[in-house]
């Protein structure tokens, strides 16, 4: 009896095991990113925690089950015992032990939760406005801002009948014309809302996907580790019509010198602008 | 309780069947008519809804717009999701309520059987509306069955057609449930005290409460989007007070009872099929009755956790997750109750088992992502992905899909009083759920890997899931076409089946010849027959 | 109820009806003419043919089920059918005023404060809307709707809505001494009762129509003015449909009482009326409080 079982839950582990494997680069991607940040590994390592919680139940009791369905076939001879209708000693086992496991997930994850939202300390602010169908960020302490739209190659072999295999183009809908550009190693506060309709502002690396609502303003905050210099993608996260799929975010991380320089630079140009358009 | 006067009733008996196609199906309050009239609502509804959901799939095939706007997409998108849920789940359980629960508890009929032929007749009606948002200017609404404004006030001309088609459904479930409320409350047997109802019975009361008590709320949120767009108030508008959010909290409030209402009736299903086919009682009863309970209590104080990204306060978000991961406590018992049902039992596989035992495994797993969704933090990553597409496609169609298919191929001798074609059964039990796990799990993948729902083209690493998960799809779908054919050689012909059709068949129901008669208990049944966990001894199955 | 049994059938199963089919086209109908109104594809005559076919629709259903009643085909049983029917219906509606009273309170409680920039929301006041001071009543910092600069003025609660509030609870007092009447079998006094409740009924009414009429003319309160103004006539509206509809039945119940229809033991479709013009009366103090008052 006990070999069976435990025979099953290895290969049920096993299965699961492939699951969990590191993700392989592009294709056949089988989980979540552990992200840049130290919150977004906290929040994989609550994904993970939920995640071998789970299979671990799942061993349990599918194993009860299937060693049922296969000890007590009819056909083997099995024969019923109509007696069993209840035992309040198991059925409180199996009441408080889910109790216990629950609070073992609880906990973790009302601690993460709680750093989520503490806001304090944030160097810089960038307010972040979803329009239909594009992104605007503004670095509200050097008045620079940026429109983000979907990157020219991509929207042309997007269109309904346009001949171009989107396996030619780079980054297929995931790149913008104008990056939102970071520092990595600064707590930076964003101030979510929108023009429109509700858009949702999703980078996973950030592991930060918080609603952009109209009328309202919404916080998240996010500190990269100082060495994950690089681009990263996210997308909109939130039904705002009909091209909601198209309208992705790209973040591109930069140390903190070459940002103040990439702010600095941006800032010329925008006092350039200014005068000429006035 | 039970009803013990013997009023003299002037009028003839009732026993014809109306004369005429359109006398009788029109016109009909037989409560076996009105559930066979609902059972084909929705089957037709669910292969309407499904031919979308093939749209959809074939759309997703691979990356790049293959043949569908965006636009329409959405539309696809929105209507699958209203069909399967207002027009194949709810009905089927609301026409298995109708055949089942007047046999199940020696009543003759449905307490206001007038009434319930408006629940099922104002149906056709509300779809044709839904459906006729398709070809008006503006297109149909593409907001998602979620209709979150501000994005569904602008839907064109086919948004007033759409919130009248869920006033209409609305109506229909209300009157549906307040007479089942009603027959269960009013027309049961002496002797069937409510801790001797089976559990479909059980679950389907409380699945009536929940109802009565949510689509009305449902009704208010749309009706209050259709003022919003129409007559200028601002509930929905900050600008003017109001709050875009504010709709969700109201639709949640419907919407998470919602979810359950399309779960607990499938949990009666197999809480009556399991113990048949392990010939043994339900194991933990009484506990089965208070789980179910307290989940439709909890599914009132945890809608918030569709909305974990809205930017609720701390406070609120705590509140929520840690509400909805209490729902795994009575849902648990639950499945452990079932498993235990089977221990020591005397198990055979027919197809009706077959279903509810992939219903407990498959099931169970939407649970555990149900559970892994409720953790707030880990949400932010999950919110609006796939992953949500999963777990909801693994509650809804391994779960109350399948419990649906389960109940079917259990009663259909019942009411047809001839045996099917086991064998093609046993073909469609196998290929839809060998398909449906090709269907569904990659998109756990896929929703971990980053694929936002909702959209009509995808980045390319998102490429090979989907493929796999679109072919599942096509299989899925292509071996649903079974169904209706066994259906139809069964109520042609077939072998003649017994009274009591499962050897370890035990209700009132069973007491009943197959085909059942046209009118249930013409008399009160006497429940000696039915001792408490005996069971049956009758061998002719 | 098969032939075998005809001799003691217990419960009474109805015939073939051809009313419950009759009132799904008629509410399809119905919905047909408000959808084409809202979407300017008729007038508003496009709601009558719908709203005929319901009428007739209930004239029909009713009168079925009272001749029934009348001929004493219905047991005791039947009897506890409707009323259990009756008080679900009942719980139903109190739901959907649920919602309206659901978004009042989470307008008052938190949109409108955050908004303001209340608590965590301080941003909201900073970036967004900077001259709003939130409070209640309010039409939202764009101050939609209103006069025409942006304001408006509530309707005091100790006005004519406390005097509609005497008026309704005075009609829950002589509906139920209508009741007991009914029950002693005093059926002058029924009738006198049951009139002076549907009377009461109507003069609500007329009083809510004046009250609406004022907002509109005078105080620049309207359905458009903000969230205040949407709560405000959402809720007093459906309330006041409701007692209309209240109203009318009671009417109908009195022509009955006039036709000599009701016996003491035996008046299910009095006591589903006086049910429901309680639950309108309920809902209405409510509103008082909540919506007027405080
Ligand atoms: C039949 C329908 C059904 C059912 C039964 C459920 C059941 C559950 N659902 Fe699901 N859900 C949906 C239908 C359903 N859901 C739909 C349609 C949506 C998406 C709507 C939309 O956005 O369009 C959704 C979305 C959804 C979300 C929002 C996701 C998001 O948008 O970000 C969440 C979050 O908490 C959630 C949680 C749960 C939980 C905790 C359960 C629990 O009830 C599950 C409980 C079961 C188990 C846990 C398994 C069995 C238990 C054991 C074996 C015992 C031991 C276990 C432990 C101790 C862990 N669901
Ligand atoms: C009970 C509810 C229910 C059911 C049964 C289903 C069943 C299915 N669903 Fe659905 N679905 C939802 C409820 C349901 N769904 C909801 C609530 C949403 C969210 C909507 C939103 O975002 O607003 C959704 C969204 C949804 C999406 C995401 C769309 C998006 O985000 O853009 C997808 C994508 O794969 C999908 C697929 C399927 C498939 C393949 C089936 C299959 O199981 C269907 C199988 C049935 C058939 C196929 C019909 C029978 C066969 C034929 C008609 C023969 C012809 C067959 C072929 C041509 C092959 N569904
Ligand atoms: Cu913006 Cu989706
Ligand atoms: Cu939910």
């Amino acid at each position: 009896m006990m070999t069976k079982t435990s025979r099953i839950s290895i290969a049920a582990l096993a299965a699961a095991g492939s699951m969990a494997a590191p993700a392989a680069q592009a294709a056949w991607t089988l989980n979540m990113t552990p992200g840049i940040s130290a919150m977004s590994r906290a929040i994989y390592s609550l994904h993970m925690l939920m995640f071998w919680w789970c299979v671990g139940i799942a061993v349990v009791v599918f194993g009860f089950m299937i060693f049922s369905l296969v000890r007590f076939r009819k056909s083997t001879g099995a024969v019923a015992d109509t007696k069993m209708l209840h035992n309040t000693r198991v059925e409180i086992v199996w009441t408080l032990v889910p109790v216990l496991i629950l609070i073992s997930m609880a906990v973790p994850a009302a601690r993460v939760l709680v750093q989520t939202e503490d806001l304090a300390g944030a160097k810089l602010t960038i307010r972040v406005t979803g329009y239909q169908w594009k992104w605007g960020y503004e670095y509200l302490d050097s008045g620079v801002s940026v429109l983000s739209t979907l990157d020219r190659d991509s929207n042309h072999a997007r269109e309904l009948g346009s001949g171009i295999d989107p396996n030619t183009v780079p980054n297929y809908l995931l790149s913008v014309d104008h990056p939102l550009v970071v520092p990595a190693g600064v707590k930076v506060r964003l101030l979510i809302t929108s023009q429109d309709v509700i858009h949702s502002w999703w980078v996973p690396a950030l592991a930060i996907k918080k609603d952009a609502i109209p009328g309202f303003i919404n916080e998240a905050w996010f500190d990269i580790d100082a060495d994950k210099i690089g681009t990263y993608r996210g997308q909109c996260a939130e039904l705002c019509g009909r091209d909601h799929g198209f309208m992705p975010i790209v973040l591109e991380v930069k140390s903190k010198q070459d940002f103040e320089q990439w702010l600095k630079s941006q800032q010329e140009t925008a006092k350039q602008a200014a005068p000429a358009a006035g | 309780m039970a009803n013990t006067e013997h009023a003299a009733a002037a009028h003839d008996d009732h026993d014809h069947k109306p004369h005429g196609f359109w006398g009788r199906w029109l016109t009909t309050t037989n409560h076996k008519d009105i559930g066979t009239l609902y059972l084909v609502f929705s089957c037709v509804m669910f292969f309407l809804g499904g031919s979308f959901a093939m749209a959809i799939r074939a759309e997703l095939f691979k990356p790049g717009l293959q043949f569908l706007d965006p636009a329409l997409f959405n539309t696809l998108t929105t209507m699958h999701a209203l069909i399967m849920i207002f027009g194949a789940v709810m009905p089927a359980f609301v026409g298995l309520a109708n055949w089942l629960i007047p046999m199940q508890i020696g009543a003759p009929d449905m307490a206001l059987p007038r009434m319930n032929n408006f629940s099922f007749w104002i149906l056709p009606f509300a779809f044709t509306l839904l459906l006729a948002t398709l070809f008006v200017p503006g297109g149909g609404p593409a907001g998602g069955w979620t209709m979150y404004p501000p994005l569904v006030l602008q839907t064109g001309s086919a948004l007033p057609l759409m919130i009248f088609a869920i006033h209409l459904m609305g109506a229909s479930s209300i009157m549906g449930s307040i007479n089942v409320i009603v027959t269960i409350m009013n027309l049961r047997a002496p002797g069937m005290t409510l801790l001797r109802m089976p559990l479909f019975v059980w679950t389907w009361l409380i699945t009536a409460y929940l109802l009565i008590a949510v689509m009305p709320v449902l009704a208010g949120a749309v009706t209050m989007l259709l003022t919003d767009h129409f007559f200028g108030t601002s509930f929905f508008n900050a600008a003017g007070g109001g709050d875009p959010v504010m709709f969700q909290h109201i639709f949640w409030f419907f919407g998470h009872p919602e979810v359950y209402i399309m779960i607990l009736p499938a949990f009666g299903i197999v809480s009556e099929i399991i113990p048949t086919f392990s010939r043994k009682p339900l194991f933990g009863y009484d506990a089965m009755v208070y789980a179910t309970a307290s989940i439709a209590f909890l599914s009132f104080i945890v809608w918030a956790h569709h909305m974990f990204t809205v930017g609720m306060p701390l406070a609120s978000e705590l509140f929520f997750m840690l509400s909805t991961m209490l729902i795994a406590i009575p849902t648990g018992v639950k499945v452990f109750n079932w498993s235990t049902t089977m221990w020591k039992g005397s198990l055979s596989f027919e197809p009706p088992m077959l279903w509810a035992i992939a219903f407990l495994f498959l099931f169970s797993i939407g649970g555990f992502s149900g559970l892994m969704l409720a953790i707030a933090p880990a949400d932010f990553q999950y919110q609006d992905t796939y992953f949500v597409v999963a777990h909801f496609h693994y509650v809804l169609v391994p779960g109350a899909v399948f419990a649906i298919m389960g109940a079917v191929y259990y009663w259909l001798p019942k009411w047809t009083g001839h045996m099917y074609d086991m064998k093609l059964a046993k073909w469609h039990f196998w290929l839809s759920t060998i398909f449906v796990n090709v269907l569904f799990f990659p998109q756990h993948f896929l929703g971990l890997a980053g694929m936002p729902r909702r959209i009509p083209d995808y980045a390319t690493q998102f490429a090979d899931w989907n493929m796999v998960s679109s072919i599942g799809g096509f299989g899925f779908g292509l071996s649903q076409l079974l169904f209706p054919l066994l259906i139809w050689q069964c109520v042609r012909g077939g072998a003649k089946a017994t009274d009591r059709v499962w050897e370890g068949a035990h209700g009132l129901e069973w007491e009943l010849p197959s085909p059942a008669p046209y009118h249930s208990w013409t008399e009160a049944p006497s429940l000696a027959v039915l001792e408490h966990g005996a069971p049956s001894h009758d061998t002719h199955g | 109820m098969s032939e075998t049994h005809t001799d003691n059938s217990k419960y009474y199963v109805p015939h073939g009806s051809p009313w419950p089919i009759l009132g799904s086209v008629a509410l399809f109908c119905l919905m047909l003419g408000a959808v084409s109104l809202l979407n300017d594809w008729a007038g508003g005559w496009a709601l009558l043919p719908g709203a005929l076919l319901l009428a007739s629709m209930f004239f029909g259903w009713f009168h079925t089920v009272i001749g029934e009643n009348q001929h004493g085909i219905y047991n005791r049983q039947v009897d506890r059918s409707f009323r259990m029917g009756m008080m679900w219906f009942i719980f139903s509606e109190v739901m959907f005023f649920a919602a309206f009273f659901g978004a009042l309170f989470y307008a008052r409680q938190f949109s409108v404060p955050w908004t303001g920039g209340e608590g965590v929301k301080l941003v909201n006041k900073l970036f967004l809307w900077k001259h709003y001071d939130a409070g209640w009543p309010t039409n939202g910092p764009a101050h939609i709707g209103g006069r025409a600069d942006g304001t408006f003025e509530v309707i005091p609660a100790f006005g004519l809505p406390a005097v509609n509030t005497l008026i309704l609870l005075t009609s829950g007092l002589t509906v139920t001494l209508a009741h007991h009447a009914l029950r002693a079998g005093h059926r002058g006094a029924l009738k006198f009762w049951l009139a002076c409740t549907f009377l009461l009924g109507f003069t609500f009414v007329g009083l809510q129509a004046h009250e609406y009429g004022e907002a509109y003319r005078e105080l620049g309160l309207r359905l458009s003015t903000g969230i205040y103004g949407s709560t405000f006539f959402m809720l007093t509206g459906f309330h006041g449909l409701h007692v209309t509809i209240g109203a009318i039945m009671l009417t109908i119940i009195w022509l009955r009482t006039l036709k000599g229809h009701f016996t003491p033991n035996n008046h299910f479709a009095f006591e589903a009326v006086a049910w429901y013009w309680h639950f309108v009366d309920v809902v209405w103090l409510g509103l008082f409080v909540f919506v007027y008052w405080i």
